[in-house]
């Protein structure tokens, strides 16, 4: 089975966010494979021990990604490909790295494609559906279970804490959701073998695109610190006088009951 | 200029969902004056869901009808609502973040060869059109987003945009478009509810959430009962997901959903930094914890140190006491 995997990397979710010069500070940040994009790796080699194949894992961005590329080759994959933006792209949206993929896969034959159900930075969730209807495959998102019998895939998905059974056929698209697995950790021979793995590294001109082609539709104008949250009003006393005062205080004073 | 806007609302359980009369709202600032038209797909009468989008400021609505369309699928929806779209040729396109609106939209934004802003939770008119602005790192910060180049289609988050006044007095004109639906390439054998409440997370206005001292599944007990008189829905940190006391799927926080209700009551957690990355933008946070070192004390509007196995039921009854006595 041709198996990929959509990976990003993104800030660890323990880094706080803080912004110079209009932009997020990157400074410093620790980064780490987004967390469901895990889930995407985890699940990708899962089904290679299954059936066999082999797994792909495909990022868009620039140098700095190699690094969680290596992680995805030491927990088990067996290729990776840097699609490096960083020449070529000053401003991309989901749009952009929707048009991009879909060259990388035209010229590629996968028979599933496994990618987070949503990055932890910028939320949008849309580039595993987008990809999937440009390139005529099914797709099933946030899913928890998957298993393949020939052509035949049968899923479980969360739908709002539901569990929805889902059935689809190759070849296919899938986003991860949390419950999927437990992402293992590289293994030091793992980590020794990765070094020795492909690493492909292209460009938006290696691919059959032209500039315009992968212009954005919308723009981010400004980023911005939500006002930092006070400490309030902490209620003392015996439960019952802590209770009765927070009852008070929620009806009369913050008037949410 | 005025503007037609088109709302996709959405039902769950034969009820509107009160993100589309909110996605309403917001349509209506986008049309500047022009027409608001809502649609709402499913099968069999779809004319009292009609009436009351109406009610709630559309002009017109537009229902598509098909046995294909009584559970949701991503082709079959998507077919539904690109023969409106293509019917309406709509400005703008308005639809709820919400499970169907995160599945649905990618995928009709990329059939439209458009861009999409989701999850937005606010607008304001800027020098070249509207500005969205949305939550990135989950709320961690926030960005402002414009439409360079063609439909402006936006998802918002539940719970943000107020929606307008319900007018029982207001008509408009309802018609019916017939889709042929087909080629449904994903077929749903089975759902399984596991959420006990129809109130989903995401949407509740009140969120009870335990943390690890909820001790086991049975601690989560009490936080429901609470959660139930409140007409709320239970929450939890990883924490207690990964102690395995419930669901990933109530899982509030940096990994799991983020949540913006009117009241977060955080029962026996710590606070760590991604579970506050989550829910620090609820408006009222009330906190209670044994450790009155908590971090989440830090963010807690009201907060009580104390057992939660004390306080929580002590809380439900007063609440209770509150309610009849009113």
């Amino acid at each position: 089975m041709n198996i990929y995997v959509l990976l990003k990397r993104t800030f660890d979710t323990e880094e706080k966010i803080s912004i110079s010069n209009g932009k997020i500070e990157d400074e410093g940040a620790e980064y780490i494979i987004n967390p469901y994009d895990e889930y995407a790796v985890e699940e990708a080699i899962n089904l290679k021990d299954a059936h066999g194949g082999e797994v792909t894992v495909v990022t868009v961005g620039d140098e700095e990604a190699e690094k969680q590329l290596r992680t995805a080759l030491a927990m088990g994959a067996d290729k990776s490909v840097l699609i490096n933006t960083e020449d070529d792209l000053e401003e991309g949206d989901q749009y952009t790295t929707v048009r991009i993929l879909e060259a990388y896969f035209k010229e590629n034959e996968p028979d599933i494609i496994l990618a987070g159900n949503v990055a932890i930075d910028e939320a949008s969730g849309q580039v595993g559906p987008r990809l999937a209807e440009r390139l005529d495959i099914p797709f099933v998102t946030t899913i928890t279970d998957i298993s393949i019998d020939g052509e035949t895939v049968n899923i479980e998905r969360d739908v709002e804490g539901d569990v929805e059974k889902v059935e689809t056929t190759l070849p296919l698209l899938v986003t991860c959701q949390q419950g999927l697995n437990e992402p293992r950790y590289p293994s030091l021979p793992g980590i020794m073998k990765a070094k020795k793995k492909p690493l492909e590294e292209i460009e938006i001109d290696d691919l059959d695109l032209e500039e315009d082609d992968v212009e954005a539709k919308t723009k981010t104008l400004e980023i911005f610190l939500p006002p930092e949250k006070q400490a309030g009003k902490i209620i003392e006393g015996e439960p019952d006088e802590q209770v009765k005062e927070l009852v008070s205080l929620l009806k009369n004073e913050s008037k949410v009951l | 200029m005025s503007k037609n806007i088109l709302v996709i609302a959405e039902a769950k359980e034969g009820e509107l969902r009160n993100v589309s009369f909110e996605a309403i709202a917001l349509g209506k600032t986008l049309s500047e004056g022009g027409e608001v038209v809502a649609t709402i797909c499913g099968e069999g009468d779809l004319n009292s869901m009609a009436e009351e989008l109406i009610n709630y400021g559309a002009d017109r609505a537009v229902t598509v009808a098909n046995a294909e369309l009584k559970t949701y699928t991503p082709e079959g929806f998507t077919q539904a609502y690109k023969a409106v779209i293509d019917q309406e040729s709509p400005d703008g396109i308005v639809m709820g973040h919400t499970s169907i609106g995160k599945d649905v939209t990618p995928k009709l934004a990329s059939q439209l060869e458009t861009g999409l802003i989701s999850d937005v939770t606010e607008v304001e008119e800027g020098d070249d059109g509207f500005v969205f602005t949305r939550p990135i790192y989950s709320g961690k910060a926030f960005e402002k987003k414009v439409v360079t180049e063609g439909v402006t289609f936006v998802t918002i988050r539940p719970n943000n945009i107020a929606a307008l006044e319900k007018d029982d007095s207001r008509s408009g004109d309802v018609s019916s478009l017939d889709v042929d639906v087909q080629n449904i390439r994903t077929i749903i054998k089975e759902v399984i509810r596991k959420t006990s409440e129809g109130v989903d997370l995401s949407e509740a206005k009140v969120i009870v959430a335990g943390g690890r001292a909820v001790k086991g599944p049975e601690g989560f007990e009490p936080l429901q009962e609470l959660a139930d008189e409140l007409g709320g829905a239970v929450g939890a940190s990883r924490a207690a997901c990964d102690a395995g006391y419930c669901d990933y799927s109530l899982q509030i926080g940096q990994t799991g959903k983020v949540v913006t209700p009117d009241l977060y009551i955080a029962c026996g957690i710590s606070g760590a930094i991604q579970h506050l990355a989550g829910m620090s933008n609820s408006k009222v946070i009330v906190a209670i914890n044994k450790d009155p070192e908590s971090n989440i004390f830090s963010i807690a509007d009201y907060g009580l140190v104390g057992d939660i196995f004390e306080i929580v039921p002590k809380l439900t009854e007063e609440i209770r006491n509150m309610k009849v006595n009113a």
